[in-house]
């Protein structure tokens, strides 16, 4: 069962690397996004309420990372549907690959892309002069956040891809990607948002998870909104990684 | 002459055809520039209090933004569009017919010029629902001519990238030349609330000026000094580009 997962997990990373074209949105959007919000809304900082930071990037950097995130779970999924509709999927299935490990491979090589988003922004923050206020256990910190989210956006990435089975609705879900973000306080204070934005915001993971990684880069290696990250994280990739399993035995029934 | 037209007007509305056939192949550049626009008004909305802003609503002061960021989509997706005749063999069978390049170039780029109007019209009037103010005729008439003029060179930048890559997997980099152009601007933010480093670029991006060509109205008055810059930029941008695609064009097939 490991070595499966092992192997579907390195199939799907090599696959990656070799479609750059895939992966280079990943890092690109979010990185030009980060520039345009640092450069022309840095003025926010004056805003009543404004939480004191070192700088705008070291704020705007846990909300590129969880876009960054984001799009690559639509990336997974997007690599899914094509297994789907090349008919690789249906090979695997016929195969005697443990069931579980088509999804967990795939949530597996989700979650080392991650770990490389991650990296990427923190390194990207730092040429142009962000800081981490928690030091290496905050970097421990936004990694362990960043890292288990992007896993449960792999498994979202997957799920919507087992039932759509196509590529190009898949790649419809990326407004979506947007609307999630935009309400929820990734990119701003929560009282500072508008209505009704700020109350959806309240209860949005997303919210939690990129607040989990702002703690320890702007402010300080707190526990409890990290623990929030972490758990609003993990809830997130449990139940994606649950369904996800659920629809792979539905299409395979259905087949 | 008078064939050349007919041509033009043959692609213009086979590009206007998608729009009705596959109406699904629309909705991203519909849907992306209005999710931005509510999305940042929802979150960055506050900014407005600032003073540079003179009272103005976020809403109105990025609503144009995102009525160029639809046009690039829209020129985007002329390439993208290209591309794809291309991997099939039917941008070939276009070559193959007595038709000048830029005549074909033409059809293109005026199909985008008008389907950019539909991402406009539709965020105008989700703008005006949720409370920006009639902007009158003389400053929406500008709008749109700057809105279809930078679809139009945003399709020429884009129909350089489809005839270089020759692949629809290079439409991300169609989307990024008009997503900086329209942004690296003062798309968020007037000139001098921009930090230094995007405050220069912006001051040499020539979509700035088309950017506040579009948004005097919906912020303030109509003005001369704001509207030749923009029909200048605009006039320019379509002119270089146009040029580079039509030189494109006349390599093709050699």
């Amino acid at each position: 069962m490991r070595r499966a997962v092992v192997a579907l997990a390195r199939r799907a990373l090599v696959n990656a690397l070799r479609r750059p074209q895939f992966l280079a949105p990943l890092v690109v959007f979010p990185s030009l996004f980060l520039a345009v919000n640092v450069g022309g809304l840095g003025a926010t900082r004056g805003l009543q309420g404004f939480p004191k930071v070192h700088g705008f990037l070291d704020y705007q950097l846990a909300a590129a990372i969880t876009q960054s995130l984001l799009l690559g779970g639509v990336s997974s999924g997007i690599a899914v549907a094509l297994d789907i509709e090349g008919g690789f999927f249906d090979r695997l299935a016929a195969s005697p690959t443990p069931r579980v490990a088509i999804v967990l491979g795939r949530v597996l090589a989700a979650s080392a892309i991650a770990a490389a988003q991650v990296v990427y922004f923190l390194v990207l923050g730092f040429v142009f002069g962000a800081s981490v206020q928690g030091g290496v256990l905050g970097v421990a910190c936004v990694l362990a956040v960043g890292i288990v989210a992007g896993t449960g956006f792999g498994a979202l990435g997957v799920l919507i891809a087992l039932r759509a089975r196509s590529a190009a609705t898949v790649q419809g879900i990326f407004p979506l990607v947007f609307v999630v973000l935009f309400i929820s306080s990734a990119f701003f204070p929560l009282h500072l948002l508008s209505s009704p934005a700020d109350v959806v915001a309240r209860y949005n993971p997303l919210s939690f998870i990129a607040n989990g990684m702002r703690q320890p880069i702007a402010f300080s290696n707190q526990a409890w909104p990290v623990i929030e990250g972490l758990l609003a994280s993990a809830g997130v990739a449990a139940a994606a990684i649950g369904l996800s399993l659920l629809a792979l035995r539905g299409r395979l029934r259905d087949a | 002459m008078r064939q050349d037209l007919r041509t033009i007007r043959a692609l213009m509305r086979r590009g206007l055809n998608e729009i009705l056939r596959v109406p699904g192949g629309a909705v991203p550049g519909v849907v992306a520039p209005t999710i931005f626009m509510l999305g940042m008004a929802a979150v960055f909305g506050k900014v407005a209090t600032l003073n540079s802003y003179h009272g103005v609503s976020f809403l109105a002061f990025i609503l144009p933004v995102g009525m160029l960021q639809g046009a690039g989509f829209t020129g985007a997706a002329t390439g993208v569009n290209l591309a794809r005749d291309i991997e099939r063999g039917w941008f070939d069978r276009l070559l193959l017919a007595p038709t000048p390049r830029p005549v074909l170039l033409a059809g293109f780029v005026a199909s985008a010029s008008l389907r950019a109007l539909l991402p406009a019209s539709f965020l105008f009037a989700v703008a005006l629902a949720l409370g920006v103010r009639w902007p009158g005729v003389l400053a929406l008439g500008i709008a749109a001519i700057l809105v279809m003029g930078l679809a139009a060179a945003m399709a020429c930048y884009a129909t350089l990238v489809a005839l270089r890559f020759r692949t629809q997997q290079a439409a991300p980099l169609m989307q990024v030349g008009s997503f900086i152009a329209v942004l690296f601007t003062t798309a968020y933010a007037p000139r001098d609330l921009l930090s230094g480093w995007l405050g220069a670029i912006a001051d040499v991006n020539p979509v700035t000026h088309v950017l506040e060509g579009a948004r005097q109205g919906f912020v303030g008055d109509v003005t001369w000094a704001a509207t030749w810059p923009a029909l200048a930029s605009i006039a320019g941008l379509v002119l270089v580009l146009g040029l580079l695609a039509v030189r494109g064009m006349g390599r093709q097939g050699l």
